[in-house]
């Protein structure tokens, strides 16, 4: 039986939607108008002067991580691979733990707005600044990147407004929040946001649930005789095991690299509020988690692959498809206008991350040598937050359709590549010395970006776009034929025929192979040498030449780290 | 704070047994979350079939699906289980040590 494509009205403007984004927008501008009013210090800015609960973190963590590209990412993933988009999921929470248990509280004792204060405490200031900041940069250009095409192509598909509006909207709204709101605005547009999302996202499962009589296993059952039991078996996505291992390190320990998350433990007054701030986050990120899988799968069941992949290829779509058929075009634009804030307040958290790493990192902390008035760094702060914002613009405008899912993977890689194990060691080796730490941030830099420009993904995918498709399509038709040919009830006649078929479509796709040149380097994912490599040139390096003066300070830093005495409180000023 | 006092914090026998114990705590719960996750990705490696076996005869659902929900929810248990032990045990030794050195 054919699927029918349900009438949809995806893609056209959706009054709801409007409405809804519309009251959003409204109610974040006037909080930035509050916010503004208290932005005027530097740690204000920076770090809404410490004065944000545990709780309200906690959330506003979880609505930095929870982008657009989880929510309908993992809903489409798992709508049309079934269980393989599961394995994403999970390995996209587990890194919080690790971030609770290693980082969370010595990052709030020993620095000040950002993570490189921390790898800066006891090394030489300016050469860890500056390579600190790069590390903190190249990962939020590529992750703005991916979220800013994202943002174009997912807001012309949901309401049909052109990509190049969506990315002035987008960019105008964010810069707005940043210039004037600072840290406090930020704060609470991902607040909002994660409540909203959160909130769409329980009534969508909730509604989903009712279609089937409440019961998972009913569900799952329904995938299992519509799509075969393989459905809900891992499958393909993920094959080779040290590559497998390699994303999982990538997803891990890349969650503990993110500036725009590890900038969030300075909004809070103390050590203990940012560890109970994770404890609140790492909830809301595997309930949301675990509803996008319900999502994903009620989409699958209830609306059907085929309805899903005729709007958008990937799947992207799945849970607004999900949406409007529980729901119709009223819940459907709730949820789009949901998603189209997910995006804004996401890019927002972004482009402060990189703002502090241009002014506090770059300019206060190695061009004045740490000495800059409060003016001075917060009027370097706007600059750069409005540099920020016309680059990420300019960054979707030059991407505009192309594939830059990698992107988001390569943000993951750089930042467990380059920042998280020099920050790691910075906290807890003695012997780690400012050239390990240079060696390390730019070693797991570059040996990250070239394997991935190297890997079957952006080697074959991207750059050999055209090709690639025409092989894979021939693969594809080489599979259908012998799965035809298995059929127990296959005719004498039709068996000829097809096996005819069949070598004509191997040679076809043999031929196709040779026009598509194999990438250099064979694995998806590079986390498993750009990370080990890092580890291993801090330490080599560090072991080579000791720097008396960081080991002495070593312990000094150990009272700072365990009691706190002497943290510099972002609201005591 | 004087060097002198930071001197005397770092001897002090319960400063060390806090720090002892606050690595350990840390050191303990990261391998179990690392074993967790890393298990995960191991059965997915090498062993499929166990993850597509049914969980019961004439149902559909696999044991996969149990085991990776598991395994977001074990990793937010763990994070309860740092809070719990930090709130209880940690910060009243911070808090004694901080009243007796005066900071």
């Amino acid at each position: 039986m054919p699927t029918q494509a349900p009438q949809t009205v995806i893609g056209t403007l959706n009054p709801i939607a409007i409405l809804c984004f519309l009251l959003f927008v409204a109610g974040t501008l006037a909080i930035t108008y509050w916010a503004a009013k208290k932005t005027k210090t530097a740690s204000q800015f920076y770090a809404a002067g410490g004065g944000i609960t545990g709780f309200q973190n906690g959330l506003a963590l979880a609505g930095d991580y929870m982008s657009a590209a989880s929510f309908l990412g993992i809903a489409g993933l798992v709508s049309t691979k079934g269980y393989d988009g599961l394995i994403y999921s999970v390995g996209w929470l587990v890194g919080w733990p690790i971030v609770m248990f290693l980082i969370s509280e010595p990052l709030r004792n020993l620095g000040k707005f950002t993570f490189s204060d921390v790898v800066a405490f006891r090394l030489k200031q300016k050469p860890i600044k500056t390579a600190a900041a790069i590390g903190s940069l190249v990962t939020v250009l590529f992750y703005l990147t991916a979220q800013m095409v994202g943002a174009g192509t997912l807001i012309k598909l949901m309401f049909g407004l052109p990509y190049e509006s969506a990315l002035f909207i987008v960019g105008g709204l964010m810069i707005a929040y940043v210039l004037f709101g600072g840290m406090l605005a930020t704060t609470w547009v991902q607040i909002i946001k994660a409540v909203l999302l959160l909130g769409g996202a329980t009534l969508l499962v909730l509604l989903t649930l009712d279609k089937v009589d409440w019961s998972y296993g009913k569900l799952f059952q329904m995938a299992s005789d519509k799509y075969g039991s393989s459905f809900l078996e891992p499958g393909g996505l993920v094959s080779d095991p040290l590559d497998a291992f390699s994303l999982g390190l990538a997803l891990m320990f890349g969650t503990a690299g993110l500036p725009h998350i590890l900038m969030r433990f300075y909004t809070v007054p103390d050590a203990r509020e940012a560890r109970k701030s994770v404890f609140y986050a790492t909830g809301f990120i595997g309930y949301f988690y675990i509803l996008t899988v319900t999502i994903g799968f009620g989409a699958a069941v209830l609306v059907g692959k085929d309805a899903i992949m005729a709007i958008d290829k990937g799947g992207n779509m799945a849970a607004m498809v999900l949406a409007e058929f529980n729901g119709g075009s009223l819940l459907l634009g709730f949820l789009a206008a949901v998603a189209f804030a997910t995006i804004l307040a996401v890019v927002a958290g972004l482009t402060l991350a990189g703002a502090s790493a241009l002014s506090h990192d770059l300019y206060v902390g190695v061009f004045r040598s740490g000495k800059a008035n409060e003016k001075e760094e917060m009027k370097v702060a706007k600059a750069a937050t409005i540099g920020l914002g016309i680059t990420a613009v300019l960054l979707g405008l030059l991407f505009k359709g192309q594939n830059v899912a990698f992107m988001v993977g390569l943000a993951f890689a750089v930042a467990a590549s380059a920042n998280f194990p020099a920050l790691l060691l910075s906290i807890v080796w003695k012997r780690f010395t400012t050239a390990g730490a240079v060696t390390s941030i730019f070693t797991g830099m570059i040996v990250a970006v070239t394997l991935i420009m190297l890997s079957p993904t952006v080697y074959e995918d991207v750059m050999q776009a055209a090709p690639k498709k025409e092989l894979v399509a021939a693969n594809d038709k080489v599979a259908g034929i012998e799965k035809a040919l298995k059929a127990a009830d296959i005719t004498p006649e039709l068996k000829a025929t097809k096996e005819a078929e069949l070598t004509t479509a191997k040679a076809d796709a043999a031929t196709k192979k040779t026009a598509v040149k194999p990438a250099p380097f064979g694995m998806k994912n590079p986390g498993v040498f750009s990370m080990g490599l890092a580890f291993l040139m801090g330490i080599l390096v560090s072991l080579m030449k000791r720097e008396k003066t960081a080991e002495d300070m070593f312990e000094s830093e150990k009272v700072r780290t365990y009691v706190g005495i002497g943290a510099e409180g972002a609201n005591k000023h | 704070m004087s060097s002198k006092m930071i001197n005397s914090i770092l001897e002090d026998p319960e400063f060390k047994e806090l720090a002892r114990q606050k690595n350990k705590v840390s050191l303990i719960l990261t391998i179990t979350e690392l074993v967790l996750y890393f298990g995960f990705i191991g059965l997915i490696a090498y062993n499929k079939p166990f993850l597509a076996t049914k969980l019961s005869a004439g149902s559909a659902t696999t044991i996969g699906i149990p085991i990776a929900v598991g395994v977001i929810i074990l990793s937010w248990i763990l994070t309860g289980i740092y809070i719990f032990w930090a709130n209880s045990v940690y910060d009243e030794k911070v808090k004694r040590i901080k009243k007796r050195f005066g900071g």
